[in-house]
């Protein structure tokens, strides 16, 4: 794996999104990914490719198809950058309340 | 009396949208975002401490200060402001800084527009969007050139040792 792909690079364009997107459904092959979509299959196997390295899907054997699904886990990964994001502001204004009060 | 907290990210719009009420008159609010002694009293985070160390409130002028860690340590903050409402709002573009305090200006930069408005009560809403180049650098910018996560880890820490 690329170390220097991370989640981020995974919702950075609109196509990963989508594919995200209708990966919340549920595990979907390549094919029926790529049905879903205008551009080329093999633009769209690119940008499925980019989204393993990146840990947003894993793949997975069943019978003679490969299907991808969402690795949870790992777009949770967003959500906790974004608590931390939002705590810090939260706490920061709390720390203005307090500064408000003696002004 | 509720602060009406709205925290909103939009990943896919690369926006975060960010409100909240202050029980105080739209001029202090103004000057504690503004001045920069004000500033340093509130914008860094427990245990974290900012430090000022150009702060020049005009169009075109900077803002650059210093988040610094418990242990002395320094990570710089810049940004440059680019638009001034005077008393109800202004923007200005974040850019990342080298150890020194110097802007990357061929990094990423982020913008925030931050208005001011009066509500019933002598009381203020600030209203403050972010907006970012690229998705994948909203982490950096959440890292804020220090390392937050773990700082708000501790003060989570020193709420549930306090509530034992």
């Amino acid at each position: 794996m690329d170390m220097r792909r991370d989640i981020y690079q995974a919702i950075a364009d609109p196509t990963r999104r989508a594919i995200l997107t209708l990966l919340t459904i549920g595990a979907m092959t390549p094919n029926a990914i790529a049905g879903h979509f205008g551009s080329s299959r093999q633009a769209v196997s690119k940008h499925i490719h980019i989204l393993a390295e990146c840990g947003a899907v894993d793949q997975a054997q069943r019978g003679r198809e490969i299907y991808y699904q969402l690795n949870l886990d790992k777009m949770k990964e967003i959500d906790h950058w974004m608590e931390a994001f939002r705590k810090l502001w939260e706490t920061r204004f709390n720390q203005l309340d307090n500064l408000l009060i003696d002004l | 009396m509720t602060n009406n907290f709205v925290f909103e990210p939009d990943l896919a719009a690369k926006k975060i949208h960010i409100v909240r009420d202050f029980n105080a008159p739209i001029e202090k609010v103004w000057k504690a975002f503004t001045d920069p002694n004000l500033l340093d009293k509130w914008v860094g985070p427990k245990p974290y401490t900012a430090v000022t160390k150009i702060m020049d409130f005009t169009v075109g002028g900077i803002w650059l200060y210093a988040m610094v860690s418990p242990e002395g340590q320094k990570r710089w903050v810049y940004a440059k402001f680019t638009a001034i409402e005077n008393g109800s709002a202004f923007s200005s573009t974040g850019m990342f800084c080298d150890g020194d305090g110097n802007p990357v200006t061929a990094a990423p930069k982020s913008y925030r527009d931050t208005k001011f408005s009066s509500i019933d009560g002598n009381r203020t809403k600030v209203d403050m969007v972010i907006t970012f180049e690229e998705e994948s650098t909203i982490k950096m910018f959440v890292d804020g050139g220090f390392k937050e996560g773990t700082a708000m880890g501790l003060n989570q820490l020193d709420e549930l040792l306090a509530s034992e």
